[in-house]
């Protein structure tokens, strides 16, 4: 049987034709999976918070493999009542309406505050500094416009396959959103 | 209408958020020439690293096929090692990585919504297929997580075989567990209890922190327990390599029987020649292998059982199951307070039947799944024992190409390897 010329063995046989199929099976069942995953959504996906499920439950702060976090308060101006006594800059009965620290609400000064015309001002995240702890987005929220509000950030998310605060977050408001439709954004302005 | 208006007004009270659009404060119109700043929205930063980390993926497989088959250098496998820890591991955080990719292609399965991105695909498969040809290469220098171990490893201890044997069950259980929890979109376990991705990304919950420490410590003294007796993408490299094309054969010639390469294996890889006679006799162990031939549907049968019964409590692990219980046991007073998950349920307004609803259709899911895992279980343990019990025959010490990770140290120290022939004659 063995002959010393065709000394191939069942292994080898079976090693062979497994080969071929596997490769022919793999590739067909994955691109089957990407193509009809293509028909509802992109290809690839990152993360996002769905601001209308968030809960300012504050655990996007500390969550996150990033320190600070990868998410971080957004402001829609469109949605913005540009209030003097802004809930989402000040404290619950301030002092003074002023920018001393003691009356802002953000714990790391994040936000800035300019006069644009009487009585309106403007509120500004200055992002670097935003730790995405979302207390600026509980206050306008439950006294104000609601128009601050978290996001990932996708200069800084890293984009972890299992996105740590999606696995803590209470409201399941992370979702896996198109890598081409980024963010979804409050307020009156173009979306993406 | 009427009826739903006090509801509507309570909405309105307590859920600000829900009211959408719904403005206290309306925005001014100015009448100084006022512009508010426009926000920018950075993009994903994808599109390049996609392509370069696939093209870097398939050169280290590569690479590290030349290294370990042709070079047979264990410097050059080493020097991989390093290279891929920096650019797999610290300039991509680890993510996304073969090992998880199992997950994500379990999901897209499981959840019709779920597009299997392009380069999630090509990490799963590349490795899998460079297993058919070449043997687990990805595992020998290319793997961040394989990575982490190798480099500690300072002095092996050998593994009974009982142990090594029994704990070779673990990696099959959790890779049957992270695929239920995977596609019924409960999580992804190997994620979450990634050992080693918390030095990557230089940052870790104190429980991640924990595992890693206490992983890392194992390593010195145990070769890869991660890879030998967790890892579920091993699984599956675990299955194919036996069939690869080129694999890592020790003795260039003709082996001298040294047993060195079996000393010098952590890895507990390498088989020794079986005796010539079988020493248990061979009517007994043809007994045996009967007996758990018999035993092989009895084991599936009860696991999948156990794993039927038991699929109630692993559906807690699903956000919406633990939302519904929560919310359950609030609403009959068997608790007092609630959660923060309870919380944000009550404030979507979502009706309470709905989400009971939700939760018994992936309770249901997790019946299903239960079986399947409990079935899985009992199939791996049975089989198991059945190979455990099958005689083959090795004339030479070799490479298990199953268990064999590709690392390069046996060579050294082959005397086959370096000696001239007439001193391999001497010793013949």
């Amino acid at each position: 049987m063995a002959d010393e010329r065709k000394a191939i063995t069942r292994r080898e046989v079976l090693g062979h034709g497994l080969r071929g199929l596997v490769a022919l099976a793999a590739a067909g069942g994955l691109g089957a999976l990407a193509l009809r995953g293509k028909a509802t959504t992109a290809a690839d996906t990152v993360w996002q918070i769905d601001p209308e499920k968030c809960t300012e439950c504050e655990l996007c702060a500390t969550s996150c493999v990033l320190t600070p976090s990868a998410v971080k308060a957004v402001h829609a101006y469109a949605q913005c009542g540009y209030c003097e006594l802004c809930f989402g800059f000040f404290e619950d009965n301030p002092n003074n309406m002023d920018t001393a620290a003691e009356n802002q609400r953000c714990p790391t000064g994040a936000i800035t505050r300019s006069f644009v015309e009487d009585p309106y001002y403007q509120y500004v995240i200055d992002e670097p500094l935003c730790i995405g702890c979302a207390k600026c987005v509980k206050g306008c929220n439950a006294f104000g416009n609601g128009s601050l509000f978290l996001q990932v950030r996708h200069d800084r998310c890293v984009n972890c396959n299992q996105c740590a605060i999606a696995t803590a977050c209470p409201a399941q408001a992370f979702v896996r959103v198109p890598a081409d439709h980024p963010y979804l954004l409050k307020g009156r302005g173009p979306s993406g | 209408m009427k009826r739903l208006y006090p509801i509507y007004c309570w909405l309105l009270l307590i859920l600000p958020t829900f009211a959408f659009g719904e403005e206290r404060f309306p925005p001014p119109e100015f009448e100084s020439n006022y512009h508010a700043p426009v926000v920018q929205n950075p993009p994903p930063h994808t599109v390049w690293p996609v392509a370069l980390d696939i093209s870097l993926l398939v050169v280290a497989l590569a690479l590290a096929a030349y290294l370990t088959l042709k070079r047979r250098s264990r410097r050059g496998v080493f020097a991989l090692t390093l290279g891929c820890i920096a650019y797999f591991g610290f300039v991509r955080h680890g993510c996304v990585c073969p090992v998880g990719s199992i997950q994500n292609v379990a999901l897209a399965i499981g959840q019709p919504q779920y597009a299997l991105p392009f380069v999630v695909a090509a990490f799963f498969l590349l490795p899998l297929a460079a297993a058919l040809f070449v043997g687990r290469v990805f595992c020998a220098g290319v793997c961040p997580l394989g990575a982490a171990q190798d480099i500690v490893l300072l002095k092996p201890l050998k593994v009974p075989a009982w142990l090594e044997h029994a704990l070779s069950v673990l990696p099959y259980i959790y890779l049957g567990a992270a695929v239920l929890f995977a596609a019924t979109g409960s999580g992804f376990l190997i994620c979450r209890y990634d050992p080693f991705i918390a030095i990557y990304r230089m940052s870790g919950t104190p429980l991640m922190l924990g595992i890693t420490a206490g992983m890392l410590a194992l390593s010195t003294v145990v070769g890869r327990p991660y890879c030998r007796f967790l890892c579920p993408y091993g699984v599956l490299l675990r299955w194919l390599a036996p069939f690869a094309r080129w694999r890592v054969r020790i003795a260039p010639k003709a082996c001298v029987q040294c047993h060195m390469c079996q000393d010098a294996c952590p890895y507990g890889a390498i088989r020794p020649p079986t005796p010539a006679e079988n020493p248990g006799g061979r009517r007994e162990g043809k007994s045996r292998l009967v007996l758990y031939l018999i035993l092989l549907p009895v084991l599936l049968a009860a696991g999948g059982a156990l794993g039927y019964f038991g699929g109630a409590v692993l559906s807690g692990q699903h956000t919406t199951v633990r939302v519904a219980n929560r919310v359950w046991l609030e609403e009959h007073g068997k608790v007092k307070g609630t959660t923060l998950e309870s919380d944000a349920f009550h404030r979507h307004g979502q009706p309470v039947d709905e989400l009971l609803q939700n939760a018994a259709k992936i309770r249901k899911q997790f019946d299903f799944g239960g079986l399947l895992l409990g079935g899985w279980i009992g199939l791996v343990i049975g089989l198991k024992l059945v190979f455990l019990s099958i005689r083959r025959r090795r004339t030479d010490y070799e490479a298990d190409p199953a268990a064999c990770v590709a690392c390069g140290r046996c060579y050294r120290f082959c005397p086959e390897e370096h000696a001239p022939a007439e001193v391999l004659e001497k010793i013949q």
